[in-house]
């Protein structure tokens, strides 16, 4: 089942060295899942999704064929680090 | 009710051809020209008409009105929950979310970045890309690399009144250097009209178009300093000889005033703070040939009073008019007086008598003095910009300069040092140049010469950074320049660089004076020699015509020779 494997993905990821903590967002800006507690959850979830937002779209707007890939935001202290999912596009109805 | 209209024709009537028929021209109407009338108009030769085949367009200018915007930003915290959920519900929020992982979409989705996500993760644990590798190298390849002298301008202050006047002085603010103080006036004699306005102005460098406060002092200001101490107190010499000071903090007009009597008889041109325990006292020079001290807390007298005369006997008739002050904080008891005459004359604040004040002069220069000030690093030589030339001069020598530049097309008005680097100075031009010279680099022209703007420039003003500098023109117009990094950093052995080439040419003129002073001699004996024996009196000139003859002997003798050993080298390259 491919959920298990996400889990164990999602595992294997946090037990990487100097990883504190993943949070996985949806498109609407809702945490799905989190291994931090809720506050941080929420804050960090806010923040990066607006962030996300803006880089995709200063990518997309210098060039409408490029997209982005991956985001990391280093800071003094640590990093966050922002994978984007692809934009869902619409199977087309068959007629 | 109807309308109705009964056209009736015969039917053999339509249809029917159309009967033509000819006649010949019948005049109907014939005007005939009155003469009388001709003689209201007369015969325009040549008519002048224009014609254009071209579009007709007009021109039109909109500017809108300023619009004043603020950024601001909102932080949605909370995700967008579907309408129907309530996301303080902890169920409902925790059934949302197991709904969603079990959506392929989402699975196949994270499968992809969580792939991404691990392959940056292991990367940041391999390597710290962010660490500065090659840290030493760096600075070498720095170096070699330089850029360009350049300035660029930043921001253009306008007086914003009608009747332009001439931005005589300028000030920086002593904390922060975010705000300057222009002294506007109008130095032709005679010329400034009835209607143009005393008021001086500080700026706020962020916004050229109000100034921040208006200075209304009762004649226009020449000079203007903040007091390096308190960076409320403003004092400013006046067009009318008369002192004034003013505290931002109380308004527009001045504190007060020295009281026209004591004060000076002429503009006053300079006015500099003394380092006291005070901070109160200041200094200022003008045209008539004095110079006062003041203390601003009782300004109807001045505390001490000195005439610039040459000749040490005090009159005011004989004296020179002063353009220009120097006082350098380390050496409180020396000042330094730049004339009107083209003389700087050294002066001694601490001596008894008045005649002991003058230490010194030095000349050289043939117009006023327009700028005066010691080298901040090496305050043995200083500084002058007077007609066409800046020239350097050291202490020590009295009969000329140790450097100077060539002599320019058009008058220099105004010049300083960089408060950062020994061997940089600023200079301006009638013509609106600012010229930025290094003489570590190039002696014979400026590093950076840039054209401000097309009228004069006459006074200009360089942060303690070293970095922006602000210079005022003839019509009101400050402009705030910014200027390259290299120019402001001090390089390495710079110090020691231009205290070697201070010395150097220190040593070249003490040299030549001795030299002169040789030649002096001699012809002083050998005239006195001919005096006494009369009938050697030939002998003097005629010894002059030898010596000539002797030297034109010599030249062609060596004139000779190099043709010889050219002509020998020909030879010996033919041969081979």
């Amino acid at each position: 089942m491919l959920q298990a494997e996400v889990e164990e993905t999602i595992k294997r990821i946090q037990s990487q060295k100097g990883v504190q903590g993943i949070i996985i967002v949806n498109a609407e800006g809702i945490p799905i899942k989190s291994t931090l507690d809720n506050s941080s959850t929420v804050q960090y979830a806010g923040n990066v999704h607006q962030l996300l937002m803006k880089a995709r779209g200063v990518v997309r707007d210098i060039d409408p064929q490029n997209d982005l890939t991956f985001l990391r935001v280093r800071s003094k202290k640590n990093e966050i680090m922002i994978a984007p999912g692809k934009e869902i596009i619409q199977k087309p109805k068959q007629m | 009710m109807e309308i109705v209209y009964v056209y009736t024709k015969k039917h053999s009537e339509f249809g029917r051809q159309c009967n033509f028929s000819d006649r010949p021209a019948e005049l109907h109407v014939d005007i005939l020209p009155d003469i009388s009338l001709a003689a209201n108009f007369t015969v325009r030769d040549p008519c002048n008409v224009t014609i254009q085949c071209a579009e007709e367009m007009s021109e039109h200018e909109v500017n809108t009105e300023r619009f004043e915007s603020e950024s601001r930003g909102i932080n949605h915290v909370e995700g967008g929950w579907p309408k129907d959920l309530n996301p303080e519900d902890m169920e409902a929020t925790i059934r949302y979310r197991k709904k969603v992982e079990k959506d392929e979409h989402y699975q196949n989705t994270i499968m992809q970045i969580a792939g991404l996500m691990e392959h940056c993760c292991k990367q940041n644990n391999a390597t710290d890309i962010y660490r500065e590798f090659f840290e030493d190298e760096d600075e070498e390849v720095l170096e070699e690399s330089e850029e360009q002298p350049s300035a660029k301008t930043i921001n253009v202050f306008r007086d914003p009144n009608e009747v332009k006047r001439t931005a005589t002085s300028l000030s920086w603010h002593p904390e922060g250097n975010h705000k300057l103080a222009v002294a506007y006036s109008s130095l032709e004699f005679q010329r400034a009209p009835n209607d143009m306005s005393f008021d001086s102005y500080i700026w706020d460098i962020e916004n050229p178009n109000k100034p921040e406060m208006t200075l209304r002092p009762v004649s226009p200001l020449v000079c203007l300093e903040y007091n390096p101490k308190d960076s409320h107190i403003l004092v400013g010499g006046s067009y009318n000889g008369q002192i004034a000071y003013w505290d931002t903090r109380k308004g527009s007009q001045p504190v007060e005033m020295s009281t026209i009597e004591h004060s000076h008889r002429d503009p006053v041109y300079k006015v500099i703070w003394l380092q006291s325990k005070t901070g109160t006292d200041i200094f200022s020079a003008s045209t008539d040939g004095q110079v006062l001290w003041w203390d601003i807390r009782k300004m109807s007298e001045p505390t001490e009073r000195l005439v610039l005369d040459p000749s040490k006997k005090g009159n005011l008739d004989n004296a020179l008019g002063v353009v220009s002050l120097e006082f350098e904080t380390t050496m409180p008891t020396k000042f330094m007086v730049g004339t009107e005459q083209g003389l700087v004359v050294s002066c001694n604040r601490k001596a008894k008598t008045p005649a002991e004040k003058i230490v010194c002069t030095y000349s050289g220069h043939h117009g006023p003095i327009y700028a005066l000030q010691r080298n901040p690093f090496f305050p043995k030589n200083f500084l002058t910009v007077a007609d066409w030339t800046a020239r350097i001069w050291s202490e020590d020598i009295k009969e000329s300069s140790i450097m100077w530049t060539k002599y320019h097309m058009a008058h220099l008005l105004d010049g300083c040092w960089s408060p950062v680097r020994p061997s940089v100075f600023f200079t301006l031009k009638m013509d609106g140049t600012l010229d930025v010279w290094d003489i570590l680099f190039k002696q014979n022209d400026p590093t950076l010469s840039l054209k401000v703007c097309d009228e004069a420039m006459c006074s200009i003003r360089v942060q303690d950074n070293g970095r922006f500098l602000g210079c005022g023109s003839q019509l009101g117009t400050t402009t705030l320049l910014e200027i390259s990094a290299g120019l402001c950093t001090l390089q390495k052995n710079e110090k020691a660089m231009v205290s070697e080439m201070f010395e150097r040419e220190t040593k070249r003129e003490k040299i030549l004076e001795a030299r002169h002073r040789e030649m002096r001699l001699k012809e002083r004996s050998r005239s006195e020699q001919s005096r006494e024996d009369e009938g050697k009196e030939t002998d003097g000139e005629e010894s002059a015509e030898e010596l000539v003859a002797c030297a034109e002997r010599e030249f062609f003798e060596i004139m000779e020779a190099e043709k010889k050993k050219e002509r020998n080298e020909e030879k010996q390259r033919d041969k081979v």
